[in-house]
Parts: structure tokens; C-alpha cells; sequence
């Protein structure tokens, strides 16, 4: 463990002593992603779709060879199933602007957990406002799951559209997806997931799930940011109206009237960021030149060493605990008991040693979870136990400087 | 910047007091500060004289150390004084923190000059003089 391969692989790791403990936030870069990106400015740039000539060619190859090689990556059955958008974010905002604002109406019901990030919870909160809908919650457990009898509770005949992550970025453990899923297509309600937490640490195959979106962000999978992917089973795709129009997304355009190109272009208007879909191919080469099993024997260790040494330490609280049989993910979220976690954060900072804290795009989790916000600290391939170690040291030395003893 | 100069023991001592921490029997303004981003959040109270001195001043709330000791160094420091001279000491904090001049008169307040190389961190500086300010705004408004 002591040499661990990957962190060659990472240039800003470099020379320095940086201690990166925030990569559920985003991932750091490795060269493949950075040179691949470089070298499209470098030699392959054009407008792509447009130009008739080579070089607007290769532009357009290099941008759609990023749509088929995320397609096989997820098992979806198409590329053209799969639409580049800003991120995972702009990706769940167009569902809801695009599908929810055009078919909710008063009484249906919007279910997502507790546990959602903001991006999965306020434009519902939005479109529910408009639409007249309800927004409905799956409250979590004691561990930070959710119970069988919640979700048979919460998803009925009104519910139209249930939304969760299939990994939280505050309790880091995998919710009931299959469960959640098969529930919500049970009422006839439109399955979406959001991978985002998810894709770094374990496969999906989104033809296993039988989701009916589900939504990425490249930069928290070693990629650029700026490219966010929705997958969306072809006939749900195809009824999506457009979210943005302009360039790009049309088929005839009159003074008056236009008629628009279909999907997957008619969700991508305007120019869109080729070098980003270069840099998630080579993101996607690189995840597969690991392998998931060898990032997850990598990560659980990490995990599991900083939970141990976590419960050495009574002055830490760690919140969420993995239903049996669930996986943990290499994300952890605590508190240290007599200061507040920006202290913490700016004390960790001090020794070179970067963590998220805050309420982590998560006020509502926070809320019912009692904690205005809280720590965390969240691993990947470039992490090490010695990196756990100096953080172990750092975390008695904020206490020490706030009056503490061991 | 060296982190222990600014953890020091006035701003740990000020994080832990409850003499500034209280309500105030005579409230002449009572104004809410948040940092949306933080979740620090403190109520400010004051009680101002009819010849505009400050006579008293105290705050409830939750929030990291600095922005909880810096609230209290504020309610020390505007104590007695009048509100021109407490908007006086407001302007020499947040240029103090802006990286300009260290104005003496700013005494304890003086720890948190370091803010000025922890951009993340100079919000939680300034809750308690922000809030302070729009007090003393909301005042001036109401009296006109």
C-alpha cells in the first residue's frame, strides 16, 4: 500500500504532499484525460456537425466515438440514448423542465429520499411549485437507509416520478435501487437515478437497473468538468420536448415555425464541448485500464481503515451505517465533537490535507439529521492509509488547538 | 500563514463565552445574519440610546469559532460607543480584512487580520460587523 501505482497517474499530485480527501466533490485528473483533451486542441479542433470539411470530420467522430464509448460503458443499448449536457445537474433540470412541467398535474406526487443532493431536489421543488404536484420525501432510518415499509408507504398511485441517487454524497451507502425502482415502475411511475455518487466506485448497467433516466457528471469519474451524460430509454427520450433550442438541435427553421432534429441533437443545442467528450473517452480508458474490482479492493480498504481508526477516537460521530449486505462507499461523513467542521476544515487545510465540510448541498438531510453540517472525507484510486494517517494526526491537532486532550 | 495565530486563545476564549451570548432586557434592534453557504447564523441584539450610544449589545447563535468569537470581539468593542464610532471600527474591520491597514483601535478584533490570506474564510469574520451594519442601517432608515 505503501507505493500505491495510480498516483503517477495524477500530475497534481506531482512533488507535493497534498492530501486529497474530497473526490465525491470531484475527482482529480490523470494525464491520459488531460493530454487527450490537450491534444484535440491541439490538432482535431472544429465545430462538429457543421463544417463540410476534415477537419469538422474528425471533430464530430471524436465527439460521437464520446457517446458510443459511454453507452457501452453504462450498457446502454444505443449511443443515441445517451445526451452530453453540462452536468448532472443541467441533466436533471431539463427532466423536470422538459418532462415534469409537461405532464404534472395537482395531486401527483414527486418522491425522492431525504438524503438528495440539491440538484435532485430543488427543481422538483420548482416544477411541484408550478404544476400544483406534491413533493414527497422517503425519510431515512437511524443508519441512513430506507426502510421496505417507507417506500411502500411513499410510492402509490399518485406517484409519478420517483428520483434518487443511487449512491447519497453525505451517508455514502447504496440505496434499495432495485427496490426503488421496481416500486416506482409498479405505480406506473418514470424511474430516475442519478449516478453521479455511484459510477466512480461500482459498474452500472443501466439495462440491469431497468431505470428509465439516469443522469453523470464526468468530473467525478476522473473526466472533465463541463460534460454531464442523461441516459433515457429510447421512448422516454423521444418524448422529451427540447429543453434549449438554437443551433445545433433543429431539422428546418422558417421565420415563424421550427422543426427540430431528433434525439439525441435535438437535447444538445449550440456547440458543445468536444474537447470535455474527448476527455470523458479517455476518463472511461482509464477506468477500465483499473478495473472496478481493483478500484473497490482499493477504496474498501481505505474505508475500512479510516472507520477503525475513526472508532478509536470517541470525540468522532460517523453518520450513516450500510444496510447488511449494502456497499459502503469510500465517502464518510462525521463530526468532531467541540468544533465546528469549518474549524476543522480550515485546521486539516493548514497540513495540506483537503476536506469537504459543510452541508454538502444536502440542507434538508442536514436538517433532519439534526446538524447544521458536518464533515467528510471521501477517497479514490490516489489515496493512501498514509494519507488517512496524516489525517488522523491532523484531526488531534485540531483538537489540541482548541483546548482538547487526546 | 501560520493556522495558530489566528486559533488563538482570545478567539478560542471568545468561541466558549457565554458574557456576550445572552438577550438583552432592552432590545432597540434585534437583527438576524446569516452565511447561507456556512449555515452560521447569529441574532444580533442591541440596545441604543435615544443620543445614539450603544449601551448594550449581545448575540445568540451557531456557527464556527470564527465567525461566534469574532461576534463576540465585535459586541466587546461597540459597547459604549456611539453609532458613528462603532460604523467608524466596522469600516476599519473589513478593510483590515481586505488585506489593507491593521488600525490599533481594532484591539482584539486585530487577530483576524490573517483573514485576508483565508479567502474561504473571511465571511465568517465578517458575520457579526455585517450584521451589525444592517442593524445600524435598519436604525438610521427607521428614525428618518
Amino acid at each position: 500500500m505503501s507505493s500505491n501505482p495510480y498516483i503517477r497517474d495524477f500530475p497534481i499530485f506531482g512533488e507535493s504532499s497534498l492530501v486529497y480527501l474530497d473526490s465525491a466533490a470531484t475527482s482529480q485528473k490523470p494525464s491520459l484525460v488531460i493530454e487527450a483533451m490537450q491534444g484535440y486542441y491541439r490538432s482535431s479542433n472544429a465545430n462538429p456537425h457543421r463544417g463540410l470539411y476534415a477537419l469538422s470530420s474528425e471533430a464530430t467522430r471524436l465527439y460521437e466515438k464520446g457517446r458510443g464509448d459511454f453507452a457501452r460503458f453504462i450498457n446502454a443499448p444505443d449511443p443515441s440514448q445517451v445526451v452530453f449536457l453540462r452536468n448532472a445537474t443541467e441533466a436533471l433540470n431539463l427532466l423536470a423542465y422538459s418532462y415534469a412541467l409537461n405532464t404534472l398535474k395537482p395531486g401527483d406526487e414527486v418522491v425522492i429520499p431525504i438524503s438528495e443532493h440539491h440538484c435532485n431536489l430543488v427543481p422538483w421543488q420548482q416544477v411541484c411549485k408550478k404544476t400544483g404536484a406534491s413533493l414527497v420525501y422517503l425519510y431515512l432510518d437511524a443508519n441512513g437507509n430506507i426502510e421496505g415499509e417507507e417506500i411502500g408507504k411513499k410510492i402509490t398511485g399518485k406517484t409519478k416520478i420517483v428520483s434518487f441517487a443511487q449512491v447519497g454524497n453525505v451517508m455514502g451507502i447504496e440505496l434499495p435501487t432495485a427496490r426503488l425502482i421496481a416500486k416506482a415502475h409498479e405505480v406506473g411511475a418514470v424511474a430516475i437515478v442519478d449516478c453521479t455518487q455511484s459510477i466512480c466506485h461500482m459498474q452500472v448497467d443501466v439495462q440491469a437497473l431497468d431505470c428509465d433516466f439516469a443522469v453523470f457528471s464526468a468530473h467525478k469519474m476522473f473526466g472533465p468538468t463541463g460534460v454531464g451524460m442523461l441516459y433515457g430509454k429510447k421512448e422516454f427520450l423521444e418524448a422529451l420536448p427540447p429543453f434549449l433550442t438554437g443551433g445545433d438541435m433543429i431539422e428546418y427553421v422558417s421565420e415563424q415555425e421550427a422543426t427540430f432534429a431528433d434525439v439525441p441533437q435535438r437535447l444538445e443545442a449550440g456547440t458543445q464541448d468536444v474537447a470535455g467528450v474527448v476527455g470523458l473517452s479517455a476518463a472511461i480508458a482509464y477506468m477500465q485500464g483499473i478495473g472496478y474490482p481493483a478500484i473497490q479492493e482499493l477504496e474498501d480498504r481505505l474505508t475500512a481503515y479510516c472507520l477503525q481508526r475513526f472508532s478509536a477516537l470517541p470525540w468522532i460521530t460517523v453518520y450513516g451505517k450500510a444496510a447488511e449486505g449494502a456497499g459502503r462507499f469510500p465517502l464518510i461523513t462525521f463530526a468532531v465533537d467541540g468544533i465546528h467542521p469549518h474549524d476543522v476544515a480550515t485546521l486539516l487545510d493548514a497540513e495540506g490535507i483537503a476536506i469537504r465540510a459543510g452541508h454538502h448541498c444536502a440542507q434538508p438531510l442536514m436538517h433532519y439529521l439534526g446538524v447544521g453540517s458536518t464533515c467528510r472525507v471521501s477517497f479514490s484510486v490516489y489515496n493512501t492509509i498514509k494519507d488517512i494517517d496524516r489525517l488522523i494526526v491532523a484531526l488531534v491537532h485540531a483538537r489540541r488547538v482548541f483546548g482538547y486532550g487526546d | 500563514m501560520e493556522i495558530d495565530s489566528l486559533y488563538t486563545q482570545v478567539v478560542l476564549a471568545h468561541n466558549s463565552s457565554k458574557r456576550n451570548r445572552r438577550h438583552l432586557e432592552h432590545q432597540s434592534a434585534v437583527v438576524q445574519g446569516v452565511n447561507p453557504s456556512c449555515g452560521d447564523e447569529i441574532s444580533l441584539e442591541l440596545d441604543i440610546s435615544e443620543d445614539q450610544v450603544i449601551r448594550d449589545v449581545s448575540f445568540v447563535g451557531t456557527g464556527c469559532a470564527i465567525s461566534q468569537a469574532s461576534a463576540s470581539i465585535m459586541a466587546d468593542l461597540v459597547r459604549g460607543k456611539t453609532v458613528s464610532e462603532a460604523k467608524n471600527l466596522s469600516d476599519l474591520f473589513f478593510q483590515m480584512i481586505r488585506g489593507g491597514a491593521i488600525d490599533p483601535s481594532l484591539l482584539e478584533a486585530t487577530v483576524f487580520s490573517s483573514m485576508a490570506s483565508l479567502p474561504a474564510r473571511v465571511k465568517c469574520a465578517a458575520l457579526g460587523w455585517r450584521t451589525l451594519e444592517k442593524a445600524l442601517a435598519e436604525g438610521e432608515s427607521k428614525s428618518q
